[in-house]
């Protein structure tokens, strides 16, 4: 671990060259740049998160901590090369007063040649990612959705300003659920006619996952709040019966398809670690994503009251 | 009809095998044990295997399904390359099942059957079936025989069932056909799946990729710039305690027949029109069809027996010595032949195949060393310490890839020495990147056959060996070599006939 106390990008790269070169090992084979913007609160955790992820993506991690204040403008950073830590490099910037407004002048020089670049927020991201000083940077944008407090309007927000790129981790959530679905209508269960989403209050996860079920299956989709963490529960309702999965108490679900007997399926919540080595597999433009999104607004969201109307407006805001 | 919640574009969604069971046979063994049943179990904690998946054992044991539930329970504890999570466990033990019986007892197959048929009922597997055959190829034809028999091969025309071998496919090329024989008049060759794991490997399909995918490797992948290639498998390990199955195998059927012939293929094939199972194929058959032996097959290959010695620091015993092993045994631990490739890409560049046991570390790679440059404009002294070009797969341990090069030595005189850059993608946890038999496993369920060799593939490859081990049959003891070292004198000597050396992986 190395401390530069009051420095600039230009020392941090010699000092990464130097501690390669001092452990005698100048291969360099990480795959992208992934740059956490985050705050003290969050930052360990998706530090921990990011550097799991790189034993499967070997990378260059670079965290922006802005410590916005009347300071005087000054940049304090961390690197951790190889070692306990993962295969690639971490570097830990805490950008000080006035320089926490212009991170893109600390990461631009540290981001690694001709590899992809990921922009992670695993708080509040910005309202325009594409747009963002970082973001336009990257060909990943990743943000989080389940941080806000106000999701409903965040995904309005995240369907107005997408750009291909944009993912979210909301949605990458959602992805073993639909893997079940998508194997369960690989079976001869008939025509789906309408179908519910039980979740939890305030998770976007099961808005996207209707959105997603609305979009593909073109049929009247619903959300119903329920208190069971999480995603709890999926009913699709076919020509032939229902297709009902779920999972209680977050751990073990349950799945029921027509002219079947019910079968216990596997469908642990992932740890972010997971998530994000999920997020960083694909670095093209997630288009099912912005199916999902589109498809959020005609959802029936039977608790609330909020219509395919309601969320329009918010995203036209 | 298509499944709406399917899309190519949706490449989060994995594929998931459908409805389905596995019957193994011969369940106490070591493969079975250590990697069929721990890919499973990784493939049930990836939520790839289909809810109702169902797990039957046969064997000629005295237990009943829990018992050989503990068998499963234990072996994914042990060996399973995922977390173990109670909850993917109950989802599996709930499926598995246990039939004792004998292999050649009428009886047995018909509980199977009564088995399998409630499993459809409970499990909702829906009459597609695997079979997995982990016994000694001697048995194939009774069990194959016997599933005919019990009804257990056939199913309803939406169903399937498969059966899954391993090598060795046969111990010459008339065995081969033999063998063929006895599967494909119950099976049709679409349904059988003969397991070669190194072709399940992620390095092995990347060959592919790097091929094929890139501009910079194909426009020098010829005679016009390879010298030539050599392809190596090195074992650390001696036979331990499987005397009784590679005495009279030894290192050429066990692996040169196999997985070097199809190493060979994917390097020096042309490119396929598509990466469908039968387009590759075609492909591979092409290049092993093409493949040509050397008129004095003697002098261009080379066998070996370990002495007893020390590798590693631990001391051993010789290939004669061990247990269960005729002292006079003629069988060889390593071997290593010459052949060359009769077509426009590849003529006149030898390509080295060698394998052996208690060598000085566990590797397989496949070097493809290039020509020198046709001219140096340095001095002799200069260019003293570079040698050839070369890119290297590295197939295990530390999969990647390796490129060889010349560089400058850093200094007021001009010298240029060889130098390595290294390509090492990911680490062993990495949830993305599975075990050769979970990728396997699972395309025998989904009916996905890329990565299986097909009969034709088997004979033409025992086609190039059944010379040579005919050839050797003459030939009495072969040569002993020092254990921990890299073979015997006669490996060395054959290639510096040719003005070559052996890369030291």
């Amino acid at each position: 671990m190395i401390l530069l106390e009051n420095t600039q990008a230009s020392s941090v790269t010699a000092a990464i060259e130097g501690e390669r070169a001092r452990m005698g090992s100048p291969a360099v084979s990480m795959v992208l740049t992934l740059i956490v913007i985050t705050d003290e609160l969050h930052q360990a955790d998706a530090l921990a998160a990011a550097s799991l992820a790189a034993r499967e993506h070997p990378m260059r991690i670079i965290a922006l901590i802005a410590r916005p204040g009347r300071e005087e403008a000054r940049l304090d950073v961390q690197i951790a090369v190889g070692g306990d830590e993962g295969p690639g490099e971490i570097i830990i910037c805490r950008l000080h007063g006035p320089v926490s407004k212009h991170a893109g002048s600390v990461a631009i020089p540290l981001l690694l040649p001709d590899t992809p670049v990921v922009a992670w927020w695993p708080g509040d991201s910005p309202e325009n990612p594409s747009l963002d000083p970082i973001g336009i940077h990257a060909q990943r944008r990743i943000t989080d959705t389940n941080a806000s407090s106000s999701y409903v309007e965040q995904l309005g927000v995240r369907l107005a300003n997408y750009a291909p790129g944009d993912t979210d981790i909301a949605w990458t959530r959602t992805t073993p659920w639909r893997s079940i679905l998508a194997a369960a209508l690989d079976q001869p269960v008939g025509r789906v006619t309408s179908a519910t989403v039980f979740v939890q209050a305030r998770v976007p996860s099961g808005l996207l996952l209707a959105g997603w079920l609305q979009k593909r299956l073109k049929v009247p989709t619903h959300v119903v709040h329920a208190k069971d963490p999480g995603i709890s529960k999926v009913v699709l309702t076919t020509t032939k019966g229902e297709v009902v999965l779920t999972r209680p108490d977050g751990r073990v679900a349950q799945l029921e398809i027509p002219r079947a007997p019910i079968a216990a399926v596997a469908l642990p919540r992932r740890t972010l670690a997971e998530q994000i080595a999920e997020e960083l597999r694909r670095l093209d433009a997630d288009e099912i994503y912005l199916q999902a999104l589109q498809g959020v607004a005609k959802v029936i969201h039977d608790a609330h009251g909020i219509d395919g109307i309601g969320l329009k407006k918010s995203a036209e805001k | 009809m298509t499944n709406p919640l399917r899309d190519p574009d949706d490449r989060r969604i994995p594929r998931v095998a459908g409805p389905s069971g596995l019957v193994i046979f011969g369940v106490t063994g070591d493969l079975a044990r250590k990697k069929v049943m721990p890919a499973i179990y990784d493939l049930a904690n990836r939520g790839l295997l289909p809810p109702g998946f169902a797990l039957v054992g046969f064997a000629r044991r005295d237990w009943v399904d829990q018992d050989f539930a503990k068998i499963v329970h234990d072996s994914v504890k042990e060996f399973a390359r995922t977390e173990f999570r109670e909850e993917v466990w109950e989802q599996l033990v709930s499926g598995i099942r246990f039939v004792a019986g004998d292999l050649n007892s009428d009886e047995s197959y018909d509980t199977l059957k009564k088995v399998v048929e409630e499993l459809d009922v409970t499990r909702g597997t829906r009459g597609n079936h695997a079979f997995y055959l982990s016994i000694p190829p001697g048995l194939f034809p009774t069990v194959i025989q016997q599933l005919k028999r019990s009804g257990l091969a056939e199913s309803d025309a939406d169903a399937w069932r498969r059966v899954v071998i391993e090598k060795p496919f046969g111990h010459d090329l008339a065995s081969a056909q033999e063998l063929n024989r006895v599967v494909g008049e119950v099976f049709p060759s679409g349904s059988v799946f003969r397991i070669d794991h190194y072709l399940g490997k992620e390095t092995v399909q990347n060959m592919l990729a790097i091929r094929f995918a890139n501009s910079l490797y194909e426009p020098i992948w010829n005679s016009n710039f390879v010298d030539h290639v050599q392809i190596t498998m090195a074992e650390d390990i001696g036979i331990g305690g499987r005397a009784g199955y590679y005495d009279g195998i030894g290192a050429a059927r066990d692996v040169i027949q196999n997985h070097l012939l199809q190493l060979l293929a994917l390097t020096a094939m042309e490119e396929p029109t598509s990466f469908q199972a039968d387009s590759v194929r075609l492909e591979k058959e092409k290049v092993l069809r093409a493949v040509v032996l050397p008129r004095d097959i003697e002098k261009h290959s080379a066998r070996g027996q370990y002495a007893p010695g020390w590798q590693g620091g631990v001391e051993v015993k010789g290939y004669l010595q061990e247990d269960g092993i005729d002292p006079a045994s003629t069988t060889e631990t390593y071997a290593a032949i010459r052949v060359d490739i009769d077509n426009r890409r590849w003529a006149g560049v030898p390509f080295y195949l060698r394998a052996g046991k208690r060598l000085g570390r566990r590797v397989t790679e496949v070097a493809v060393v290039f020509k020198r440059a046709p001219h140096l404009p340095f001095s002799a002294t200069a260019t003293k310490e570079l040698s050839n070009n070369a890119v290297v797969f590295r197939i295990q341990p530390d999969e990647g890839l390796t490129v060889r090069f010349g560089s400058k030595v850093p200094g007021t005189a001009l010298e240029v020495r060889d130098v390595n850059m290294d390509f090492a993608y990911g680490a062993a946890f990495t949830e993305d990147s599975p075990e050769a038999y979970e990728r396997l496993i699972l395309d025998v369920l989904l009916g996905d056959p890329p990565l299986f060799p097909r009969h034709e593939e088997i004979e033409l490859q025992w086609n190039i060996l059944d010379p040579i081990l005919n050839k050797w049959a003459q030939k009495g003891q072969p040569e002993q070599y020092d254990s921990g070292g890299w073979g015997p004198q006669s490996a060395i000597d054959m290639l510096a006939r040719d003005g070559r050396m052996w890369r030291r992986p």
